[in-house]
């Protein structure tokens, strides 16, 4: 009791160098577990592009391109798939909806997207989260146009403006500038691809294209918009769909299916596992992330370690006291090991608080700003792991010190060197 | 005086001792005796030896060769844990200075001995409690009654040593071993700390072992010794430093 008293105030009798070195310890337990919790959220959200989806459909690609081409809007199909198998495809008895899509223009850099009504109803995203809009409802007309956040909010847009959509993707290419688009409404922020993409109907899509060939404008041909509302515009064709089906459990039957389609060429895969794959690719870079942390916490312990072991010399004559009066070399040892389990203990502590109130405060701005919703959840499994790993590495640097001390007890005898 | 028993407190005999890291420095006693209740002056200066003998005599350092006997047992038989546990059971050691924990209250720095002795714990208990012993021996020792709470580091070197002296007393060990504990002080103090030091010893009817290069403190004790006539180096280089 005496002792324990005595080693707390040896303890604040350093208490600038002591508060250092828990406030090292403790941003360690932060970049490393608030590293991990930025992980597993942005893992989570990726993950989350796509939900409630079971299937993906395309022209026959791997599936990877056909998912980076569907969702993420990166790159080109290298075909279409034709509306008369989609048609096909989707009044299979197993097929519970499907969102078609119909890629290849753009307005000012992001993508439009030719679709359905579906698409409001059937999209989902992180964990069943539907879309919503924040104002205005979705394409009615011929010429609506749904926005998503992004391009609403970093091109300025509200409901009810007017815009023109371009052809192709890149933001040089020829307009369709005959025929504007009326803004009918605007997508509350998901933090994925949505937030960046355009939607107007399928048969806009047509209707955009009615006098083009290969392009490019046909010279001389002008459709007005009035005459094309009442046109039969069909699409020919389709770039990708995303499908739900009535059960999980058909899904390997379902994707067989598709990949063996007789009429045409096509691919078929799952969301899920194709996202994963490319978790995969872009996960070397926060595993180096992780090691980055792990390092800082190496670094904090020896700091600890160092900083003990260089208490040591002034505690000689504390420790030949404490050995005149019958301490034993493994006490001596045993209070410096001690001290290092308390500085680590009260480390992880002032850590783990601080980043709670970190999370607690940027989560909506990371959400905002990144896409990334990092939970506020209780530390996890692994979290535990880390931080017994660090407790674990708080006693191991103190063992150091704690050695050297025990050899000096026995070597200093009674000599009182000051 | 205290009363002469004829029984030894202890004894040494043929002891040969070198510190391991140093194997130039070496020391040999072929026979040393404190009688128990003794008080017992070693004269000598730094470097003679005495530092190395109070080691082997309270157990800190072990000889190589040769009997180390305190109270009747043979501290070569008790193991590492053991010898330091028998030096805090009959032991009471005060240095030279810097004697205290500074960051310690006074009470504390004078209870710390009976956390490593529970026969002297259960002595001051008996006593009538751990504080309250420690209380006693303060204000025995001629210090203010409310010192107890203060901060070690806040005495005067002639407080600090009185309260080295009441840590080493708490408890009534059997053996008192103080290492020039009154070198820090002035004359007057001196002879105030002797004082009160030696109405506590033979209150308790302990044996002192005290060292000094001061031969004018000879006449309070029994017996004075020269260290040179104790210690004898095996190494001669090592010793006459």
């Amino acid at each position: 009791m005496i002792i324990g008293r005595l080693a707390w105030q040896s303890l604040r009798n350093r208490w600038i160098t002591v508060l250092l070195t828990i406030l090292a310890i403790s941003m360690s337990v932060i970049l490393l577990l608030g590293v991990e919790k930025v992980r597993n959220g942005a893992r989570e959200s990726f993950a989350g592009t796509v939900s409630g989806a079971d299937v993906v459909i395309g022209a026959r690609s791997g599936g990877m391109q056909l998912l980076l081409y569907s969702i993420f809007h990166i790159g080109n199909a290298t075909n279409n798939v034709t509306w008369r198998s989609y048609e096909d495809v989707v009044s299979r008895p197993d097929v519970a909806w499907a969102i078609p899509l119909s890629l290849g223009d753009s307005h000012r850099g992001f993508r439009v997207i030719g679709t359905t009504g579906d698409y409001f109803e059937h999209f989902q995203y992180r964990g069943g989260q539907s879309l919503k809009f924040t104002g205005g409802k979705a394409f009615d007309d011929l010429f609506d146009v749904v926005l998503g956040s992004d391009v609403a909010g970093q091109l300025g847009y509200e409901v009810g403006e007017k815009i023109v959509i371009a052809h192709g993707i890149g933001s040089l290419g020829p307009k369709h500038d005959d025929l504007p688009f009326r803004i009918s409404g605007i997508l509350a922020r998901t933090g994925t691809p949505v937030d960046k993409s355009l939607q107007v109907s399928l048969a806009a899509i047509e209707a955009i294209h009615v006098d083009w060939r290969s392009g490019s404008r046909i010279p001389g041909l002008h459709t007005p918009a009035d005459r094309l509302r009442q046109m039969s515009l069909q699409p020919k064709a389709i770039t990708a769909a995303i499908v739900g089906l009535k059960s999980r459990l058909q899904v390997i039957g379902f994707q067989r299916a598709i990949n063996e389609y007789r009429a045409e060429p096509l691919s078929a895969v799952m969301p899920g596992v194709a996202l994963q794959e490319m978790w995969g690719l872009v996960g070397t870079a926060e595993t180096a992330l992780l090691g980055v942390s792990a390092m800082v916490v190496v670094t904090s312990m020896l700091g600890l370690s160092a900083m003990i072991l260089s208490t040591l010399s002034e505690r000689r004559r504390e420790i030949a006291i404490f050995r005149s009066l019958g301490a034993r070399p493994f006490t001596i040892a045993g209070l410096l090991v001690a001290e290092a389990t308390f500085l680590t203990v009260a480390g992880i502590a002032l850590g783990m608080n601080a980043l709670y109130a970190i999370l607690i405060i940027a989560r909506p701005f990371i959400d905002k700003r990144f896409g990334i919703d990092i939970g506020v959840a209780p530390p996890t499994v692994t979290d535990m792991l880390l931080l017994s790993a660090i407790l674990a590495g708080g006693i191991l640097a103190g063992l150091v010190p704690a050695y050297r001390a025990y050899r000096m007890s026995i070597a200093n005898g009674m000599m009182v060197r000051t | 005086m205290g009363v002469i028993m004829n029984a030894d407190a202890a004894l040494l005999s043929g002891v040969e001792f070198k510190w391991k890291a140093r194997d130039a420095f070496a020391l040999a006693v072929a026979e040393f005796r404190v009688l128990h209740g003794e008080r017992l002056l070693l004269l000598g200066p730094s470097g003679s030896g005495k530092s190395t003998l109070l080691s082997l005599l309270t157990g800190i350092a072990t000889s190589q060769a040769g009997i180390v006997e305190i109270l009747g047992t043979a501290l070569g038989g008790l193991g590492n844990s053991g010898r330091d546990r028998f030096r805090a059971e009959h032991f009471g050691i005060i240095f030279q200075m810097f004697n205290l924990l500074p960051y310690g209250t006074v009470l504390d720095n004078v209870l710390l001995p009976l956390s490593f002795a529970p026969s002297r714990r259960a002595r001051a208990i008996a006593a009538g409690g751990p504080e309250v012993e420690a209380k006693r021996l303060l204000s025995a020792l001629g210090l203010p009654t409310d010192i107890g709470r203060r901060s070690a580091a806040n005495l005067s070197v002639g407080q600090q040593q009185r309260v080295a002296a009441a840590r080493a007393l708490i408890g009534s060990p059997e053996i008192v071993v103080a290492d020039e504990p009154t070198s820090a002080l002035d004359e007057d103090r001196q002879q105030d700390f002797l004082d009160l030091l030696f109405d506590q010893i033979d209150a308790t009817n302990a044996t002192l072992i005290m060292v000094s290069h001061d031969r004018r403190l000879s006449r309070y004790f029994n017996r004075t010794l020269q260290l040179k006539d104790i210690v004898g180096g095996l190494n001669q280089r090592g010793v006459t430093a």
